[in-house]
């Protein structure tokens, strides 16, 4: 069924066939619906039967459980220590341990103001003392914390019950129970994974996951300049405000929208213009009969080597009012007989500045893309090319017969990260215009050229608006999965990873 | 007749290659040029600020002795960076290679879930972390002055997330390997440091150039961590102040000396392992 499907595609043209994919995939969307609603139904009911499974389990095995196992409930890891485990045993306790300290030193007070997120104001007193108040900050964040804390204390509890079960079993099979030798050995061997896998991601569960669980509930408050320290929840307001359009007017709704706009269509520049420039490059460099091909090669490739602040910075202020490419200007002018030639002022003009920003961004991203094109124009097998010239096929028909459809099959997955990747290319933009030309019509000042991720900086950084910060990187995340998800299901070259093993 | 076609045929291809060339030195002079002005510019003593010309009227080092004066911090700038390049491409290379070599030659239960978890974060501006990052990092110190560890801390700590590159390289490696050891009865600790990391020369030298070159280009997360400070701060940070409205007059001409010094070991090292890092792009940015 699929094949012959497949066959007819291919008798169609190009367009035809996305035509068909772009059709197919929102006629499929009904049916993803339902199949998202049947998986997220089973998850549910899995999560359900998860729990009472979990109870169940903890019941009986307290019921059924010898006296190790009883006071393993309070004390964990007191099983396993007086089974000779004692390795694990005094991790289980150590955590325990751990737990209680926090949540009675720190985390148990701020725990529990977190539904308001603070109320007492920083007096100070006549005879000058202060009353320290509420941080609003503090209390969300070792709230947040102690969440994650009680999420793994209940995940260790659990392991700890597990292991008293499982050690009980052996000892009634008589069969050796795994010492604490056992476990190091593990740890390099059967194990070895836990082991690898332990650092890296608790540095992402702190240095991430922890972090952006906070910036998402910072958009449900009013955290911003005017409530450094006291600041509570505002529900859906923030929101609310993103979507009720006001036009005009230093609006948050109109700006977003603006500023929305302009990141995708800087994407799409961004991202095309690179690719087929990057690959006209690579062609004329690969092109038979062309000699020191390492050297143009490596030309390009210096300019990578200098790191690009340098060279962004560099060429922003070649284009300045009083810079070189003016100057370049002014004197070609002057070659023409026009001695008054008025500077150009590239930054300063929303439309100019947009487009000088595109045209420089091949500058900065053309040889990169034509290192990566390089590899796969070689892989492209040679006996095409030569039985389409034996055909009489001309260059224009070989690259888009060939060369431009082997390149987009392969290339697909890389052009949507290199999208996306655009969508919060911080360093081009913020480096060469700042964001600018500052347009005050636009809420937080902010510019013309100012992408999604440059204008959350400058809220957060120059504005301390830290809620609006929080909603527009929630909605930089929205969009970027959205376009994600539907592009992945359009391009024919997702393939699966196990394939290359 | 036919002698004519195929001269015709060669003199189209000759025509055909000096555009080529034409085309290419274009490309290379476009390329080239600004770092050539750059250079020019640094040595250009008569006036501190932006000109509209290229050649110096008067040159001279004074723009790079005043880099090693005492009147501006450069140096400790310098110093900063390379400290954080240091330990961080020592750091991230390590995170990353425990992650992809655990994704590429492990099956565990959680593994999809953790890669569909990293892909999902991964969507999420990385800035928007920074905002609770600096304020915790406020909190015990390690910001402003002392930025440079905070820096170190921040970029290392989620660099697992950027496992791609080497998995595509990991995944390419034969898993007899992984089995012909196991039955001489290499622990899996030993088949990773004996068998596997000796083959992956080429992908761990494309991660530590990588990660050493990027905190001498990260100017986001320096700006911020190290934010009211002067001699905090890393060169990208630092060399972007001289910039600004009230200092380019004076520092335009610093600046280009500055970016010439700082490029200079970053250019040397890269072009010296250019190889290693053609074949990371061309091999792991398709794949990844």
């Amino acid at each position: 069924m699929a094949n012959t499907n497949e066959l007819e595609l291919l008798k169609k043209t190009k367009l035809q066939r996305m035509g068909i994919n772009f059709v197919a995939f929102f006629k499929s969307i009904p049916t993803k619906i339902k199949n998202l609603g049947l998986s997220i139904w089973g998850a549910l009911k899995k999560f359900f039967w998860g729990i009472v499974n979990f109870f169940k389990f903890i019941g009986v095995t307290f019921v059924k459980g010898d006296w190790k196992t009883k006071v393993s409930y309070f004390i964990m890891g007191f099983g396993s220590i007086f089974r000779g485990q004692w390795l694990r045993g005094i991790l289980f306790l150590l955590f325990e341990v751990v737990f209680i300290l926090y949540m009675v030193l720190l985390g148990g007070g701020y725990f529990s103001k977190l539904y308001i997120l603070g109320t007492q104001e920083t007096i100070t007193l006549d005879d000058g003392t202060k009353i320290q108040g509420d941080q609003s900050f503090s209390i969300l964040l070792y709230g947040v914390l102690t969440i994650f804390f009680i999420a793994a204390l209940i995940y260790t509890w659990y392991l700890n019950i597990k292991q008293n079960k499982i050690a009980e079993e052996i000892i009634k099979e008589e069969k050796k129970l795994e010492t604490a030798k056992d476990d190091l050995r593990a740890m390099v061997d059967k194990n070895f994974h836990k082991t690898l896998l332990s650092l890296p991601t608790l540095g992402i569960v702190i240095f991430t996951i922890l972090p952006i669980f906070f910036m998402v509930l910072i958009a449900f408050t009013d955290y911003d300049k005017q409530h450094a320290t006291l600041f509570g929840w505002v529900g859906l307001d923030n929101f609310k405000q993103l979507f009720t359009w006001t036009a005009g007017g230093k609006s948050f709704s109109a700006t977003f929208g603006q500023i929305l706009l302009w990141t995708l269509v800087w994407a799409f520049f961004a991202t095309f213009t690179n690719y087929f420039l990057g690959m006209l490059v690579a062609m004329l460099i690969n092109k038979k009969g062309i000699k020191m091909k390492k050297l143009w090669r490596t030309i390009l490739v210096f300019s990578i080597a200098i790191p690009q602040f340098i060279s962004i910075l560099y060429v922003s202020q070649m284009f300045a009012t009083d810079g070189l490419i003016n100057g370049l200007f002014g004197t070609i002018a002057g070659w023409f007989g026009n001695h008054n030639f008025q500077p150009i002022d590239f930054w300063g003009d929303p439309m100019l500045a947009r487009i000088t920003v595109i045209i420089i961004n091949i500058w900065i991203g053309v040889p990169y893309l034509m290192l990566v094109v390089t590899g796969i124009l070689m892989n492209i097998p040679a006996d095409l090319y030569e039985s389409a010239n034996i055909d009489g096929a001309n260059a224009w028909q070989q690259y888009s017969k060939i060369t431009l459809p082997y390149m987009l099959f392969i290339t697909g997955p890389y052009l949507l990260t290199s999208f996306t990747g655009n969508m919060n290319n911080f360093n081009v933009i913020y480096l060469l215009t700042g964001g600018g030309p500052i347009n005050t019509e636009m809420y937080g000042d902010a510019g013309s050229t100012d992408l999604l991720i440059t204008w959350l900086y400058s809220l957060a950084v120059s504005d301390s608006d830290y809620k609006f910060a929080a909603v527009i990187g929630i909605m930089v995340f929205i969009v970027v999965s959205v376009i994600s998800l539907v592009v992945y299901n359009l391009i024919p070259s997702t393939k699966n990873e196990e394939e290359f093993q | 007749m036919a002698d004519k076609k195929s001269m015709s045929m060669s003199k189209k291809r000759r025509i055909g290659n000096i555009v080529t060339y034409v085309v290419l030195i274009l490309v290379s002079v476009i390329w080239i040029l600004p770092f050539v002005f750059l250079v020019l510019q640094s040595f250009r003593t008569e006036n501190t600020g932006i000109v509209n010309y290229v050649f110096p009227h008067q040159w001279g080092f004074d723009n790079y002795i005043f880099l090693f004066s005492a009147e501006t911090n450069f140096l400790q700038w310098y110093f900063n960076t390379f400290i954080i390049a240091l330990f961080v491409c020592v750091l991230q290379t390590a995170m990353q290679f425990m992650m992809s070599y655990t994704l590429s030659r492990f099956r565990f239960k959680l593994r999809k879930p953790l890669m569909n978890v990293m892909l999902v974060l991964g969507m999420f501006p990385g800035f928007l972390t920074m905002i609770v990052l600096y304020q915790v990092l406020k909190a015990v110190g390690l910001t402003g002055d002392n930025a440079v560890p905070g820096l170190i801390l921040v970029s290392v700590a989620s660099s697992g997330m950027g496992y791609y590159v080497s998995k595509g390289f990991l995944d390419t490696l034969p898993k007899s390997l992984d089995e012909a050891a196991r039955v001489d009865g290499a622990t899996r600790m030993e088949i990773f440091f004996k068998v596997i990391l000796p083959l992956c020369k080429p992908i761990l030298i494309y991660t530590v150039l990588t990660s050493f070159m990027g905190p001498w280009g990260d100017y986001i997360f320096a700006s911020v961590i190290a934010l009211g400070s002067e001699t905090g701060l890393n060169v990208a940070a630092g060399l972007y102040t001289w910039l600004g409205q009230s200092m380019i007059s004076n520092n335009f001409t610093h600046f280009c000396a500055g970016g010439v010094i700082v490029a200079i070991p970053v250019m040397v090292l890269f072009m010296f392992l250019q190889k290693y890092y053609v074949e990371g792009v061309t091999g792991g940015a398709v794949k990844g």
